[in-house]
């Protein structure tokens, strides 16, 4: 999908305007207000992996809220990412049962492969680690998630896999994307 | 092997597909249901199975569906809680996964028991490609007329829609749920009212869980005497156990309920004892909210009987020495772990979902995280012990949601059954510096 953030003018492309209203009409008539989550979803990764106040501004006009309505959500839910972020945010799960299975060692390992400390980027603007709470994959920890994936089970060499991998495709991976 | 109800098909190829799952015998609900059963009847068989609800609390779910409003011309809604964030739990994902139809079927089922003729499940946002999963079956089921206008040409029509939400444990609380569904932040709600009486956009809606919701297909295929006559006492049925850290064979497991915890723990039928030569130290047996055991607390009940997968013997002996069955989400400690660097992960936890809304559970969860980072870093005092324990204590049962009490009972059972380490950590802060140290053994 190709949408247009520039300066003066921000709108999605005919694709994805298609499933903005596909989405709306799920809900009954007069409460478009619950498209809001999956249309931020959408939003997100249409301009470059971020809400910026530009882009919220354009979905509260397109499901005709006040833009208030749009800020207070998109700040409450830990998805929605409020600044620019790397092409590929590595979220490790670090809550207990990932824990008991070597997540601080993962998390180690990755700060220390990428030259990062954990809710950096790289320079390259590559990579973004973040530790996050329960993705509900404990019984295959350690983990992480990567836009729509799940890693399951690494080691230090699934993770240099995986970090290779990333880098050859080069392409920013989104929550949305189809697997 | 014990009766296989949710996951008897779970290694059939190609069960994710309408055509295999029905092959397999799906959709048998929908068709009894809506051709030979009243709705009523259909809420009766539930109230008959003694089904509990699998979200973790345990209501009754017959008796839940009988609470539903049913005023004139106002519209009703069955929401399906997929928003699966309990640390430890991860069964519905393996379900809706695996067996997308089944949630669907029981969808379908439900919403005709409850007169709904739209129905949502509201999803946890980063199980993105398994809503995706969903979409796909709903679409299979759509065109195969299972759902839309008319089904099965009873007069009964159904919309079900897949919500995908953004990140927050809280939206696993009901009434967040609801608020969340609305396209607004998670902040539960004062109840009264129920949501069987003002839910979703103000009409009465029963929220459920994604197993009770699967399961009401084999209560309406077999019957609710049959279906009771499974498990054991007033825990009836099957249960999926989700079950993680230190063991051999962490999974998925469907249990009949009544299952001695010895033996879930250590036959190979679930999850195959604990690794490399290691003891049991502790088990969290219901996800992160219920109350820590060890293990002579876990294996026999304060009375020395066996205790077992059941809501009523996990919960044997109240707090004191007891736990709950919760979500089902299984979490083995094996004699390395730090119980306190587990409470301190555990309450960082719960003051990242807390939704701020009320004072104890906002300012508590924080407070307590503060407290155990400083014991767990050897830089506590004896006081800080009692202190925690005070605000625990201030928490529970002073807040809007239960969230409050989550996070209060496992730092008060850390501290009630593992207090040494705690103390040990006051002591010893040479010996904790390295986040890897050994704990000291359990008293004798
Ligand atoms: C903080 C909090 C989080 C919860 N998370 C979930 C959840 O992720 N999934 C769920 O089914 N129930 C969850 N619940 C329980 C729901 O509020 C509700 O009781 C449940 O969905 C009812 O379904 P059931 O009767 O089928 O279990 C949570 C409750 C609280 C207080
Ligand atoms: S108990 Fe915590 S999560 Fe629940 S409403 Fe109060 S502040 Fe929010
Ligand atoms: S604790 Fe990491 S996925 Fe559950």
């Amino acid at each position: 999908m190709s949408s247009q953030n520039t300066q003066d003018k921000i709108a999605f492309s005919d694709e994805a305007l298609q499933l903005v209203n596909s989405i709306i009409k799920r809900y009954p008539e007069g409460k478009q207000k619950s498209a809001l989550i999956p249309v931020l979803h959408i939003a997100q990764a249409e301009f470059d992996g971020w809400l910026s106040p530009q882009t919220m501004d354009y979905v509260a006009s397109l499901l005709k809220l006040k833009p208030i309505e749009v800020y207070e959500v998109a700040t409450f839910y830990s998805m929605f990412n409020l600044k620019p972020a790397g092409k590929c945010i590595l979220e490790v799960c670090k809550t207990v049962p990932c824990w008991l299975n070597g997540a601080e060692d993962l998390v180690a390992y990755l700060e220390k492969k990428l030259g990062i400390k954990t809710g950096e980027t790289t320079a390259d603007g590559m990579f973004t680690l973040r530790t996050v709470e329960c993705l509900g994959s404990c019984g295959t920890a350690p983990m992480l998630q990567c836009g729509a994936s799940y890693y399951e089970n690494l080691t230090n060499e699934k993770a240099d896999a995986l970090i290779d991998k990333l880098r050859v495709e080069n392409t920013r991976k989104n929550y949305t994307d189809i697997i | 092997m014990g009766k296989k109800l949710l996951l008897e098909h779970i290694n059939v190829e190609g069960i994710q597909s309408l055509e295999v799952y029905r092959k397999m015998g799906g959709y048998a609900s929908v068709e009894k249901a809506i051709k030979t059963m009243t709705p009523d009847e259909v809420v009766e068989e539930v109230k008959k199975s003694g089904l509990r609800g699998r979200g973790g609390a345990g209501f009754p779910t017959g008796m839940k569906w009988s609470f539903i409003a049913k005023p004139q011309g106002v519209p009703r809604y069955l929401v399906c809680n997929a928003d699966e964030s309990e640390p430890g739990t991860f069964k519905d994902r393996y379900l809706m996964e695996k067996i997308p139809h089944s949630l669907i079927e029981g969808m379908i089922t439900s919403s005709y028991a409850l007169g709904a003729n739209t129905s949502y499940i509201y999803i946890r946002g980063e199980y993105f490609y398994v809503s995706r999963i969903l979409e796909r079956a709903i679409a299979e089921a759509y065109a195969a007329g299972w759902l839309g206008k008319n089904i099965l040409g009873s007069g009964y029509d159904l919309d079900l829609y897949v919500h995908v939400g953004a990140g927050a444990y809280i939206c696993g609380e009901e009434t967040a749920l609801l608020e969340s569904l609305e396209g607004k932040r998670g902040n539960p709600r004062i109840k009264p009212p129920f949501p069987a009486v003002k839910g979703l956009y103000g009409s009465p809606t029963v929220v459920n869980n994604v197993e009770t919701i699967a399961t009401v297909s084999h209560i309406v295929n077999m019957g609710g005497e049959e279906y009771a006559k499974i498990g054991i006492g007033r825990s009836t049925g099957t249960k999926l156990i989700s079950a993680g850290g230190n063991i051999n064979k962490p999974g998925v497991y469907e249990i009949e309920l009544g299952v001695p915890v010895e033996e879930f723990i250590f036959s190979d039928e679930y999850c195959g004892g604990i690794p490399n030569g290691r003891k049991l130290k502790a088990c969290v047996p219901g996800g992160s909210s219920v109350p820590i055991l060890p293990a002579h607390l876990l294996l026999k009940t304060a009375k020395n009987e066996s205790r077992l997968m059941s809501y009523e013997s996990l919960s044997d002996g109240g707090f004191e020495s007891g736990s709950m069955l919760g979500s089902g989400g299984f979490i083995v400690y094996d004699d390395r772990a730090c119980i306190v660097r587990s409470t301190y992960n555990f309450s960082h936890f719960y003051r990242h979902e807390s939704c701020g809304q009320c004072s104890p559970c906002r300012e508590g969860t924080s407070w307590m995280e503060k407290i155990l980072k400083e014991i767990e870093y050897g830089r506590g005092t004896m006081d800080d012990i009692d202190l925690l324990w005070d605000i625990q204590g201030n928490i529970e049962g002073k807040t809007i949601c239960p969230l409050g009490d989550a996070a209060a009972w496992p730092v008060a059972a850390a501290i009630r059954h593992f207090r040494h380490e705690f103390e040990y950590h006051v002591k010893y802060p040479e010996k904790v510096k390295d986040i890897k140290h050994t704990p000291p053994p359990m008293p004798v």
